[in-house]
């Protein structure tokens, strides 16, 4: 590449071409981001109402936050939702992309019918899933009274579940529904397998690996910047759902599936209290930043590359 | 490694039908639902007569012009799709071919808005379409597809880069200026990478709920999915109206994706990361 000095007049007709061509990006990035970002974090430190102008109260916003029963439940909900869904969810991804890599005929019939839930999703995909959590005539309970296992519950002293109808099984019943959506993360696993070098486990084999040390010593390690990848964007999802509590619970029963996007969004569309939502937003970019730092540090330790 | 035993073949595809049930299981429960008489609906799975009626019930209902939600939809998620694709790909191709001051700052500071939850920015964002008179109208989603989008910014600058710079240097030297080389030669040979983005735009705008729920008020301006969730709201009991309105709402996914097929698994693998 040609390194050298340009005549002035050449270099501001460069400069002008190049910021013609990405002038709808760096407008989008000013009013719809960097403006907003800013006043949303300058917000957090007023009360507004959206009608009268903001008046500044300091830290008062998050002082009411730390006393806020709601706010912590929001929390306790999210975190919890995240600790079960995110694990649960790349085990079940890579299970199935294991089981889709075998080159057998027919298997990618399989492949589309696990990525399709990915596609055809949505408020629609989720009114079925309300369906189905019924707990006398959806069809989950049904398959787990055809498996008896709905009997071995009870014997158990657990109790048929009552998925979102109970306040125990409301969150366990959105991570089962995640799971449903693992397609992409499986794709995603898919590609990094595929992308293992074949002699590497040859030379495995020929060292007189069995599967499980295969696994464990040579496609772990490999797939560790994969796994790394989707813990990351997986973590970042969970913390903002939003879509699947609104329109399948409400938030409810007695607030069990109360997401932290849910309060924000009570906040500031139904309570008017936007400076109190932009304190929770900013709690929210602090935590996914956090998050991801620590990850990333962490990563040092395990992800090969 | 070359040859699975007979047991094990065996085994992979028991699992593999076993899951797949689990997949499809949604969609079956669904259709059954939809084509089963409303007093069928409880009480057996399997239906004894079809009721195709139910779809006209729940499509004609006076407070739920589905028509006109369907127009909505598709309106909203093809402009937002081809719009958005166009002014990324001249994003991505000034970030990768052209040079300018300031040029690979900018690009970090467009990819680092991806890592900012969307939340952050909605209050703002609507205070500033509020006093633009803009709410229950499309321009929120609209305008800002106009912009662009950084994923799709760095998914083009990636193939962009990995285009041989010959190619351009050649147009160049055949008297191109930039606007052409981009039209004639970048945005034709990155049709694959734009076909995938595509997919994964229309999905997103096609089952986009919060922007809708914030954005659009009047009945006649929702979408299918903010329409749908209100049907809810009233007909929430009737489950054979409700399933037969998710169904509609499906299809035209299930149409597009079936059409385009081999571009979906493609567009997959090629954002899987090595790393």
């Amino acid at each position: 590449m040609a390194t050298c000095r340009v005549a002035g007049k050449i270099r501001w007709k460069r400069n002008l071409e190049g910021y013609l061509f990405i002038l709808p990006s760096l407008l989008g990035l000013l009013f719809f981001f960097l403006g907003p970002v800013v006043a949303s974090f300058g917000l957090a430190f007023t009360r507004w109402n959206l009608f009268t102008a903001p008046e500044y109260t300091g830290l008062a916003n998050f002082n009411k936050l730390f006393h806020d029963p709601l706010f912590w439940q929001s929390v306790r909900v999210t975190v919890t939702y995240a600790v079960l869904a995110i694990p649960l969810g790349l085990t079940f991804a890579l299970c199935l992309a294991l089981l889709v890599n075998h080159r057998l005929r027919g298997v990618e019939i399989f492949r589309v019918i696990f990525f399709l839930p990915n596609i055809v999703a949505g408020v629609a995909m989720m009114l079925v899933w309300k369906w189905m959590f019924h707990p006398d005539f959806g069809a989950i309970n049904l398959i787990l009274d055809t498996l008896y296992i709905s009997d071995f519950l009870e014997w158990v002293g657990m109790g048929r579940p009552m998925w979102i109808n109970s306040r125990g099984g409301a969150i366990p019943a959105l991570v089962l529904m995640s799971l449903a959506g693992v397609g992409g993360s499986m794709m995603i696993f898919l590609a990094g397998l595929q992308n293992i070098p074949t002699h590497l486990m040859e030379a495995a084999v020929l060292d007189g690996a069995n599967a499980w040390q295969r696994f464990r010593h040579v496609t772990l390690p490999l797939l560790s910047p994969t796994i790394f990848f989707l813990t990351i964007v997986g973590s970042i999802a969970a913390l903002q759902v939003f879509t699947e509590a609104f329109v399948m619970t409400s938030g409810g029963p007695a607030n069990a599936t109360f997401f932290y996007g849910l309060y924000l969004y009570e906040n500031a569309f139904h309570l008017f209290r936007m400076g109190y939502a932009c304190a929770m937003a900013l709690l929210l970019f602090l935590a996914v930043f956090t998050l991801t730092l620590i990850q990333w540090r962490l990563s040092k330790l395990w992800v090969h590359y | 490694m070359d040859r699975y035993s007979k047991i094990r073949i065996l085994g992979v595809y028991t699992v593999l039908i076993g899951l797949s049930c689990f997949f499809l299981l949604p969609f079956c429960w669904m259709v059954l639902t939809a084509i089963k008489p409303p007093s069928e609906t409880f009480s057996q799975i399997l239906p004894s007569t079809i009721q195709l009626s139910n779809f006209r019930e729940a499509l004609t209902q006076s407070t739920f012009p589905f028509g006109r939600f369907f127009f909505n939809t598709t309106f909203l998620t093809v402009f937002c799709t081809t719009a958005s694709l166009f002014a990324s790909s001249l994003a991505a191709f000034g970030f990768a071919r052209l040079r300018f001051f300031g040029r690979d700052v900018i690009f970090m500071a467009l990819l680092s808005t991806m890592m900012v939850p969307a939340m952050v920015m909605m209050i703002p964002t609507f205070f500033l379409f509020q006093k633009l008179n803009w709410i229950d109208t499309f321009l929120p989603f609209m305008i800002p597809a106009l912009c662009g989008n950084p994923f799709q910014v760095f998914f083009l600058r990636q193939f962009f880069l990995s285009l041989p710079e010959d190619l351009f240097d050649a147009a160049r030297i055949d008297g191109c200026n930039s606007f052409q080389i981009y039209l004639n030669i970048a945005l034709p040979l990155c049709r694959p990478a734009l076909a995938t983005l595509a997919i994964f735009g229309f999905l997103f705008f096609w089952n986009d709920f919060i922007g809708p729920l914030v954005y659009l008020h009047s009945i006649e301006n929702r979408t299918l999915a903010l329409g749908l969730y209100s049907f809810q709201g009233v007909h929430g009991t009737s489950w054979h109206l409700m399933m037969a309105a998710s169904l509609v709402t499906i299809i035209p996914v299930f149409i597009v994706f079936f059409a385009l097929q081999k571009y979906f698994t493609r567009g997959i693998v090629l954002t899987g990361l090595k790393g």
